[in-house]
């Protein structure tokens, strides 16, 4: 028996009468992340790993109907025993493990497997059927490593500061923003956030999350010489509005996996691109399906039909899933509406 | 090596002129001269031909990768670009060269052209394995012949021109022919482009050309030429003509012929080598060279299309027939060299004049003046351009009667316009969507347009392809039309999909012709997306008909 299917509104548990993620209102949701196209509003009940409450109402609404869980800790309904495991993708993001008259079934969300310091760091879970993702789901993508980017972040700060200018970072508000502030080097001077991002962060640091003190760009004046100097987190949809004014001539760059293709960054047409991930790259991808022992893997949003073909010739047993899943930093800019 | 590679990334990440002639201005004050002259060339166009075999390329690079052929082929449809794509397959290894480019390229790089497959296989992976990501992409880039990064000559000329004190205009002037296949940059010629100025170098230079100064594009309405322009009289107009431009130069008793790339292109046109004979020594014309058939009826109209131009390019030998069927002359405009001495800080009527002159005393056959237009004001000027269609010419040129001959797309010396017609334009249908290269790697923005075989009302009627197209749209415009692909794909043949006909756009280009290659009987040429159609049904798009009316009298 299949423990998820896809339904018009979105995964479905069939003996457990819920639905993972769905994009259309239903009363019970099992919720991975905290994601725009993840956790949407107008569900009856919500249930999400323990991490993930803070963001999860600072999203929704603080009075949503929302049960929440530990990782590991199991929980039974309908029969089926259900588990959240961190997924290592952003504050609160779990694979979401099902058990059922002795089949294993995990549906991973989103996730990222290197530790990033922001979030509990992804663990294979054994199963007979993985649902993964498939965001960069080509060879080409093979993350550089974090320090090298962070210190690709903080020479490119540094070099801007040293010549008056600010260094405005453009990046989504909820997890990158926040990974980006844990991995800069604060020494180097002040730094301001965008008014998408402070709240997020404040979330983040109530989890106990260690961030470097940020200033909020609203309260500063349009003249403070410490703008010059500063590192400015952005959501990408600051880019070209008249909020970028207040910073006269500056460099901007862009924090994303597509950053890794010429092409993308171009498209951006911003100074630099940093190659920043919270997606797995195509090794960790392989890397995670195999850890699972999973000989089925269903395969959701991104390259699905490379990878499907690709674990199939591999000898595993490999299917599409169609899910409205990909915004946010899982879409190509190409396709997101920034 | 890596020096040559950090530079390109420096000029790769910012998109400001200052800071890029910054950034090469450190690499030409630090590389040594024989690395400097390669990447001059390098930087400034030159491209040597494709060292290795793409499909060999892609064979080695699939095999070192460990990945199934789709693979690759999904991977470089996402990259769009084949030296990128292979960088970012093949396995990573640390930077462990510090030999510099022009050993690389000279030593490593050149040598493969030509070599048995096997040798190639041999040599280049372990080639590769010296060298990090961004310099094996750039390796990669230099081995397809692809290498481009946002800078033009102008630029490298600027930063040589600060680095060595000269005046750009003379560096330039060097600089004329260094990216022709037929010169390898030496260390020597590196020294040669930034040595202080010399008394004889005027004498010294040989069939060397002059830059080529270039117009501008006058896109602003009538109304307003008088505040922009001035009175008509500042200006000398011309028939823009749709050949190729380029300069005679007559020297030492040899003639040298050289195309706006500063290619060497006097073989191509035996029809002008009599003027080996008859124009005196010292001497440069610059004109376009046009396939020309006199007799028909007047003057103007022997101007044959553009097409049978190209298809004489295309041909490696000139036959006999092709050169009867295709006979060229020069259609001379500027003087830029008499007697031996430079005329080009002298006004731009003041050439005209000596230019009539010399082709008054020494009627050349080969060679005609391109015709001044006389107008009163602006608009009777506008009503002759109206004509250009019919006389085979692309519009008009402005050339104000006051401008010295500038250097490629200057301003500051004196003023070109080109002042083109408007053109041809249908609405046509989208059918087939690709992704595209370079800045529009993994979008589906290179498309295929239709136009329908019937015309409205028709019992049964198909749409037939006749153009393709990928210039035109904004970048918004683009993501959207790619989100509306990805979801309206019927079927796809390998990198192509086709698509449920539901985009319409105005559809603009500058020449049209029968052509028995095309499945609609019709050739345009430079087509691109003047407009999305969002008011217009498919059903409201031109058919051939339209097409063919606009073929005019054949």
């Amino acid at each position: 028996m299949d423990l998820v299917i896809a339904r018009p509104e979105g995964l479905y548990c069939p003996p457990g009468n819920f639905y993972i993620d769905p994009w259309r209102p239903v009363d019970r949701a099992v919720i991975t992340h905290g994601h725009g196209d993840h956790a949407r509003t107008g569900n009856g009940h919500y249930l999400c790993a323990e991490p993930g409450a803070g963001i999860l109402r600072s999203r929704l609404g603080q009075d949503i109907a929302l049960q929440t869980l530990p990782y590991g800790e199991r929980l039974q309904h309908n029969g089926v025993t259900l588990s959240f495991h961190p997924a290592g993708h952003v504050l609160g993001s779990a694979q979401v493990r099902l058990e059922y008259q002795g089949q294993v079934w995990v549906a991973s969300g989103d996730y990222k497997v290197e530790p990033d310091g922001t979030c509990a760091p992804f663990e294979p879970v054994r199963c007979h059927t993985f649902i993964t993702e498939s965001t960069f789901g080509l060879p080409i993508y093979r993350w550089p490593s974090q320090a090298e980017v962070f210190s690709g972040i903080n020479t490119w700060w540094r070099a801007n500061r040293d010549q008056g200018k600010a260094s405005v970072l453009f990046c989504y508000a909820f997890g990158k923003a926040q990974r980006i502030l844990h991995g800069l080097d604060a020494d180097i001077g002040p730094i301001v956030v965008h008014g998408a991002v402070e709240p997020l962060n404040r979330v983040y640091r109530e989890a106990g999350i260690a961030l470097p003190d940020t200033l909020y760009a609203g309260d500063l004046p349009r003249n403070d010489p410490r703008l010059r100097k500063a590192l400015v987190l952005a959501p990408p949809s600051a880019g070209g509005s008249s909020w970028m004014r207040r910073f006269g001539d500056y460099s901007d760059a862009f924090a994303s996996g597509w950053m890794l293709l010429r092409g993308t960054r171009r498209r951006r047409g911003v100074d630099r691109g940093f190659v920043l991930s919270d997606h797995a790259d195509w090794p960790g991808l392989l890397w995670a399906i195999g850890e699972t022992g999973a000989e089925r893997v269903m395969v959701t949003h991104g390259s699905v039909n490379v990878l499907v073909r690709y674990l199939c010739e591999q000898g595993l047993d490999a299917r599409a899933f169609a899910t409205e899943y990909g915004e946010e930093d899982d879409t190509p800019p190409s396709e997101s509406a920034t | 090596m890596k020096a040559f590679a950090e530079l390109y990334l420096r000029l790769d990440a910012t998109t400001s002129s200052n800071a890029k002639l910054q950034a090469l201005r450190d690499y030409f004050a630090k590389a040594p001269a024989a690395d400097a002259a390669w990447a001059v060339y390098f930087l400034a166009g030159g491209r040597p031909r494709q060292l290795v075999p793409t499909r060999l390329l892609r064979e080695l690079a699939t095999q070192l990768a460990d990945l199934p052929d789709w693979l690759f082929e999904e991977s470089y449809q996402a990259v769009g670009d084949l030296a990128e794509t292979i960088s970012l397959l093949l396995p990573q290894h640390r930077h462990d060269t510090d030999e510099g480019l022009a050993l690389w390229v000279e030593q490593h790089l050149l040598p493969l052209r030509g070599q048995p497959a096997d040798e190639v296989r041999q040599r280049l992976p372990a080639l590769w394995e010296r060298l990090d990501r961004p310099s094996l992409m750039l390796c990669l880039k230099l081995i397809t012949g692809s290498f481009r990064v946002g800078v033009s000559k102008l630029l490298v000329t600027r930063a040589l021109a600060q680095l060595s004190g000269l005046d750009a205009k003379r560096v330039a002037q060097r600089l004329v022919g260094y990216t022709d296949l037929a010169h390898r940059p030496v260390a020597e010629s590196y020294l040669k482009l930034i040595a202080p100025e010399s008394a004889d170098e005027h004498a010294q230079r040989g069939g060397q050309p002059y830059p080529f100064f270039l117009a501008h594009a006058l896109q602003a309405p009538l109304e307003q030429f008088e505040t922009l322009l001035g009175p008509v009289e500042d200006w000398q107009a011309e028939w823009k003509w749709d050949g190729i431009r380029a300069q005679v130069v007559k020297r030492d008793g040899q003639l040298w012929i050289w195309s706006r790339g500063e290619e060497l292109v006097t073989e191509r046109f035996p029809e002008l080598h009599s003027l080996t004979e008859t124009l005196p020594d010292g001497t440069v014309l610059d004109g376009e060279i046009l396939v020309w058939k006199p007799g028909i009826c007047d003057d103007t109209l022997a101007v044959q299309p553009f097409a049978l131009l190209q298809q004489r390019l295309g041909r490696k030998t000139l036959g006999r027939k092709l050169l009867a069927d295709a006979p060229v002359v020069l259609r001379a405009y500027d003087l830029l060299e008499w007697h031996g001495e430079d005329w080009r800080n002298r006004l731009q009527h003041e050439r005209r004049r000596q230019l009539e002159r010399v082709l008054v005393e020494h009627p050349l056959a080969p060679v005609r003046l391109s015709p001044l237009l006389q107008a009163s004001n602006w608009a009777a000027l506008a009503e002759q351009r109206e004509q250009s269609r019919e006389l085979g010419v692309e519009g008009l040129m402005l050339k104000k009667r006051d401008a010295l001959y500038g250097v490629g797309r200057t301003k500051d010396l004196g003023l070109w316009w080109k002042w083109k017609v408007d053109p041809f334009s249908v609405d046509a249908v989208l059918i087939y969507a690709q992704r595209g290269h370079g800045r529009r790697a993994s979008l589906y923005s290179d498309y295929t347009f239709a136009v329908w075989d019937a015309p409205p009302g028709a019992a049964q009627r198909n749409l037939v392809p006749f153009a393709k197209a990928y210039s035109g749209l904004s970048d918004e415009e683009m993501r959207k039309v790619d989100a509306i692909i990805r979801k309206t794909t019927v079927d796809t043949f390998g990198p192509v999909r086709s698509v449920t006909p539901t985009l319409v756009f105005e559809l603009g280009f500058e020449g049209i012709a029968l052509s028995k290659r095309h499945k609609s009987g019709i050739a345009v040429r430079f087509p691109r997306m003047l407009r999305w159609r969002l008011d217009k049904p498919v059903e409201e798009a031109d058919d051939l008909a339209t097409l063919q009316s606009l073929l005019g009298p054949v």
